[in-house]
């Protein structure tokens, strides 16, 4: 009973690797294995019969560990009109509706199809109101070719509890069904003040910006998720003129989640699962402990970076500090060739303390604030994988559940009290449906996780090697003028006579 | 950064010296002195000595106090060799050692060794210089003492200790550092002299100013070099995960990530330390030479006040009719030390003047090719990461 039990990754699995390497582990651990067509055969019963032990498990394994790449035939096969022998494990499923194309494998193809067109800004802050009640207003704009949307292009105002209104929204809809929901930007009760209070000075106008930039990235990573792009609330919150009530929808309901365990399928899965679950949970286990890993390192990166926007502002500082003091040296010297090097020394000084400003706002903008975003991802990510974790906590409870009702079942069947014994019956049958609609929610969840940590790692990735060609290119912009200007004042260190 | 050639009154072998080799005991640093010389003078053509740092104290307070080097710009004393950066980092390692990986750690000490290594450079360079200016000046080049620095085989500590006893008298008369009122308030007749003091005066507190600042903006740049060395050490983690599904995308930008470490933070390293060793030592090398030329017009100075005393003095005896004759060859011997000072502080401050611009253009010329040179690396060996990253 203690085993893990879970249902294997069903066709839709986004990430060829994964199945891949699922499909590889589980070569190294299987003892038995299964073949193509005896598995075919059972994907019309659920009585997925121990006979299917004994064989060879080359050709199933063969097949499966082609790689098979995010484009490739193969995965279009896949994903359409349900099991093909390449994947066959998953077939055994008794679960019927299991094979019918879900809403998830739509949004899968949707977002292969690229046509991802959809373009949000935020912009031109406003400060509404005065003194403590006062709050900032942003345009929020939306152009689009999408069907979803009513009209290509639309623009409404929202404030920053809008914002969070809408995450709450979105995260109790969808994080226990195991999507990553994006996290919204962090409130700030300082920085807010400070401009509700009217203080015109440079870190409010900083903070307003920093806020901006970061309700717009929270924006277009939200719509990136085709599940959350096509929901109702995110749709209004782009679209509607009113401003949506931003009343918080309290926390996430786990009503009717249940542990997947089958009498009937027990023994089946009891050889099957010790293939393929134990690579389940393997991959649930690894995963997890890589994104601790990871919350860990980008930490640490977020970290060493800020620590660079720190110093590069002190050095933009410094520089113009040496500036005018070689500039004064450069007055005070009576040799008038070296005067007037000193101060064209001091000259590109000043220009250099420029760039360093310009780079130390790339440094933040473009790295800082981007790695403080991610750290957050991870944290929504890591909630995702505890939500599991409950869902499968609440399984165990009710198993012993179910096993208390077969026990006094069968303590009745031997007391001759025909009411309770019916009653008994029937209560065993409420459990076997629950515990058949929890085997199906958690499938769901697992099955989500999977696919949204594909995809939140595969855009991950994307984003951040975008981020950092854009980091690196100013860089080179950087370099390139620094050469500009040494070249300049070399003539002039040369003519000092 | 000095080369002394450049600027030598007599570019001759006749006095060669340099300092091939030093050794870092515990705190002590002891220098190779090594000479070689045609000069009959010296009893032997070929020499080689240890010395340490307050042995060219020594040798720079005894020529302070000679008299005869009175109109003379007195090379400025090398300062102290100063560890303290290295030492600290070797601590912060030493305690870190635990929670650091042993690439991180390896990677520190690598650090830190080559911070040390460019302080002994540096250090073992300006205690060079100051023998070398000594060796091309003709007066210097023939002191006794310095003679005796360069000769003598045994430890100098017993004789610094006896010179120390004799030279004592003399501290409370010399007046080591230049006494900046007296300087000003010096009623001047002499044109150059004039221009002279008000120069000094004013580019002494600036080059002082210029040097903290330039002291600051480099310590600022090496810290921005330090951050770039960890962000990539921490991206380098990220990508050498064994983290299966970001092992295929990243990669090759676990190699990327190591070329930018060497792209971008050694290149802000190197264009630092090169910042740092021509101009950040070239600032504070003249603000202590812009002060030893001070010290020369305060003793014109005081010279200058010696000899109008001494007019005083002759007008009170020629009125009272008393040691007259005394009174005159004490008027005239002020006088004579007036003028000679006058006559080598002109030739002294006059070529002063020459040597310092030479060397100015000389480290800004240098310091510009490198940081171009630098520059121009670090444009290359990004845009080659840009396409790496790119192409996939």
């Amino acid at each position: 009973m203690a085993e893990d039990r879970e249902p294997p990754p069903l066709p839709g699995v986004p990430e060829p690797q994964d199945a891949e390497d699922l499909f590889v582990s589980a070569m190294e651990d299987a003892e038995r294995s299964l073949s193509p067509e005896d598995i075919s055969s059972s994907s019309n019963g659920p009585k997925a019969e121990p006979m299917l032990l004994d064989h060879d498990p080359d050709d199933l394994f063969a097949e499966a560990t082609e790689e098979v790449s995010l484009d490739s035939p193969e995965r279009q096969m896949i994903l359409s009109d349900g099991p093909s022998p390449a994947i066959t494990p998953v077939t055994i499923n008794p679960r019927a509706d299991v094979f019918d194309r879900s809403p998830d494998q739509d949004e899968d193809d949707e977002e292969n199809r690229d046509t991802f067109d959809i373009q949000i800004s935020v912009s031109d802050p406003e400060k509404v109101g005065d003194g403590m009640n006062a709050y900032m207003v942003y345009k929020v704009t939306t152009k689009t070719s999408l069907s979803i949307f009513i009209r290509d292009e639309v623009c409404v105002k929202r404030r920053f509890s809008d914002f969070l209104g809408l995450h709450s929204k979105l995260a109790s809809k969808y994080i226990h069904m195991g999507y990553i929901v994006p996290p919204a930007p962090e409130k700030s009760i300082v920085g807010m003040t400070k401009v509700k209070v009217g203080k015109e000075d440079l870190s409010s106008v900083e903070f307003v910006e920093k806020r901006r930039s970061a309700l717009e990235r929270y924006l277009l990573r939200t719509v990136k998720q085709p599940a959350l792009l096509k929901d109702p609330d995110v749709l209004q919150f782009l679209e509607s003129s009113e401003v949506p009530s931003h009343v918080s929808y309290g926390d996430v309901i786990l009503s009717n989640t249940y542990c997947f365990i089958l009498k009937h399928a027990r023994c089946y899965y009891h050889h099957l699962d010790e293939v393929f679950v134990c690579s389940c949970i393997k991959w649930f286990e690894e995963k997890q402990q890589q994104f601790e890993n990871l919350d860990v390192q980008l930490r640490k990166l977020h970290a060493s970076v800020e620590s660079l926007v720190f110093h590069r502002k002190e050095l933009s500082v410094n520089t113009a500090s040496f500036a005018k003091s070689a500039a004064m040296l450069g007055n005070s010297e009576d040799h008038t060739a070296l005067s007037r090097a000193l101060s064209q020394l001091a000259e590109v000084e000043e220009k250099i303390d420029q760039l360093h400003q310009d780079q130390a706002c790339a440094d933040f903008y473009l790295i800082s604030e981007l790695l403080g975003d991610y750290v957050r991802l991870i944290t929504a990510v890591k909630g995702v994988f505890d939500q599991r974790m409950k869902t499968w906590a609440k399984c165990q409870d009710a198993q012993v559940m179910l096993q208390r009702k077969r026990e006094a079942e069968a303590k009745l069947q031997h007391a001759n009290k025909p009411d309770k014994l019916q009653q008994a019956k029937d209560e065993i049958r409420e459990w076997e449906g629950k515990v058949q609609q929890g085997e199906r929610d958690f499938e769901q969840i697992s099955k989500n996780i999977r696919r949204e940590v594909g995809r939140f790692e595969k855009d991950r990735v994307k984003d951040f090697r975008v981020v950092i060609i854009k980091y690196l290119e100013s860089l080179v912009h950087t370099q390139q003028q620094l050469i500009k200007y040494w070249e300049a004042f070399l003539p002039e260190a040369k003519a000092i006579a | 950064f000095m080369d002394i050639k450049l600027f030598d009154l007599n570019n001759d072998a006749s006095l060669v010296i340099d300092i091939p080799d030093a050794l870092c005991e515990r705190d002590k640093v002891k220098f190779t002195v090594h000479t070689k010389t045609t000069l009959s003078s010296f009893q032997k053509p070929e020499y080689s000595v240890q010395r340490q740092h307050e042995d060219f104290i020594w040798l720079h307070d005894t020529i302070v106090e000679t008299e005869e080097y009175a109109g003379l710009i007195i090379p400025p004393a090398p300062p102290k060799p100063d560890f303290e950066g290295p030492r600290e980092k070797m601590h912060k390692l030493g305690e870190g050692e635990s929670s650091m990986t042993k690439e991180e750690y390896a990677k520190m000490k690598q650090e830190l060794e080559a911070e040390y290594l460019a302080v002994f450079k540096k250090t073992v360079q300006v205690h060079e210089v100051f023998l070398q200016r000594l060796s091309s000046h003709p007066m210097f080049r023939k002191d006794r003492n310095f003679q005796i620095f360069l000769e003598y085989d045994q430890d100098l500590t017993v004789r610094r200790k006896n010179a120390k006893e004799m030279f004592g008298g003399f501290f409370k008369n010399m007046v080591k550092s230049a006494d900046e009122v007296l300087i000003s308030g010096v009623k001047e007749v002499d044109e150059f002299f004039e221009q002279e003091k008000n120069f000094l005066l004013d580019y002494s507190s600036k080059i002082k100013d210029a040097t903290a600042k330039a002291e600051k903006m480099t310590r600022s740049h090496k810290n921005v070099a330090d951050d770039y060395n960890h962000i990539s050490g921490a991206l380098n983690n990220i990508a050498a995960d064994n983290n299966t599904a970001f092992k295929k995308h990243l990669e090759k930008c676990a190699e990327v990530f190591e070329k930018l470490r060497v792209s971008i933070s050694k290149v802000e390293d190197r264009m630092a330390s090169d910042q740092e060793l021509k101009l950040t030592e070239l600032l504070r090398y003249y603000t202590r030479d812009i002060q030893a030329a001070k010290d020369l017009l305060y003793r014109r100075a005081r010279a200058l006040a010696d000899y109008e005393n001494s007019n005083k003095a002759l007008d009170k005896a020629r009125l009272k009719g008393k040691d007259v004759a005394q009174a005159e060859e004490n008027q005239k011997q002020c006088l004579q030390k007036f003028d000679k000072l006058s006559e080598s502080g002109k030739k002294e401050l006059t070529s002063f003047k020459a040597r310092r611009v030479v060397a100015f253009r000389k480290n800004l010329i240098e310091m510009t090719e490198l940081e171009i040179k630098h520059a121009k690396n670090s444009v290359s060996l990004l845009q080659g990461s840009i396409e790496v990253l790119k192409s996939n």
